[in-house]
């Protein structure tokens, strides 16, 4: 059982070769991911940006938009050509009063296959249990949504330990 | 329903600062019997000291799970529900992101 693990898997209606590129050139990753980024992806090098609200969505654009021009930074691992990319970085590093530069990443990684239909995507972050819980609270302003196992642990917990 | 000891060890890693079966149990007294004094959770601790308790309970509380009150020349402890409840926002928040990601990946590749 994995409790500091985020997965998400979706079917993209799209060739596998479309899909490499979303995920692997900065400037469409940039576009669906909300960051305006200044240089290429090497595996092993640091790449920074800023934070830009997506174009896509509008009301997505204006929950962003308090961040707008935040820095924005991940270290590439690994990129193994239309099957996999992955980096490591601070989520939600969005206060510029807090140096998050001494505290664990998270991993965040991408694989790709080519599946009936269409490209199967899995998007993994892991290493969540690392980071100071102080932070993860502060984090929170923004977001609502399920995280639904994790929570179910923990609402499990709670009502075995009430009575 | 009472949670099984494997599930409190499970649900363990998600209360970072209680990546511990000694701090994951005094949470649980709280949750159960709080607030209560230190003397009372050393008692339902085992073989931890006094010492050991109060240093568990300094980590609960720098990481806002836990916080106290002086009475006398000890302290009560109680529990910050708040806190518990942000925590498991976080962790729902954090997996909404990555849903309006996608989304907007989709959109992108499938246009």
């Amino acid at each position: 059982m994995d409790t500091d693990k985020i997965e998400k898997r979706i079917v993209l209606k799209a060739s596998l070769e479309r899909v490499w590129r979303a995920v692997s050139e900065p400037a469409q990753f940039g576009a669906w991911f909300g960051a305006a980024i200044d240089g290429p992806f090497v595996a092993g090098q640091e790449v920074v940006g800023r934070i830009a609200p997506t174009k896509a969505d509008p009301e997505v654009a204006k929950l962003q938009e308090p961040y707008a021009g935040a820095p924005w930074r991940i270290r590439v691992e690994r990129i193994e050509p239309m099957r996999l990319f992955s980096f490591r970085w601070h989520p939600f590093a969005i206060d510029p009063a807090y140096d998050y530069s001494q505290e664990p990443m998270t991993l965040v990684t991408f694989t790709l296959a080519e599946v009936e239909g269409g490209v199967l995507l899995t998007i993994t972050e892991t290493g969540f249990d690392r980071l100071p819980l102080a932070r993860r609270a502060k984090a929170l302003e923004s977001n609502t949504g399920g995280w639904e196992h994790q929570t179910k642990l923990i609402e499990k917990y709670l009502a075995g330990t009430a009575r | 329903m009472s949670a099984t000891e494997g599930e409190l060890l499970a649900a363990a890693p998600a209360f970072a600062a209680l990546g511990d079966a000694v701090r994951l149990g005094i949470v649980a007294r709280l949750c159960r019997d709080g607030p209560l004094p230190t003397i009372a959770l050393k008692q339902g601790a085992g073989s931890v000291t006094r010492q050991g308790v109060t240093k568990h309970l300094r980590v609960l509380e720098e990481a806002g799970l836990v916080t106290s009150d002086r009475v006398g020349r000890d302290r009560q402890w109680r529990l910050r529900e708040q806190r518990l409840a942000d925590m498991r926002a976080y962790l729902e928040s954090m997996s909404a992101e990555w849903d309006r990601r996608v989304e907007r990946l989709r959109r992108l590749v499938e246009e």
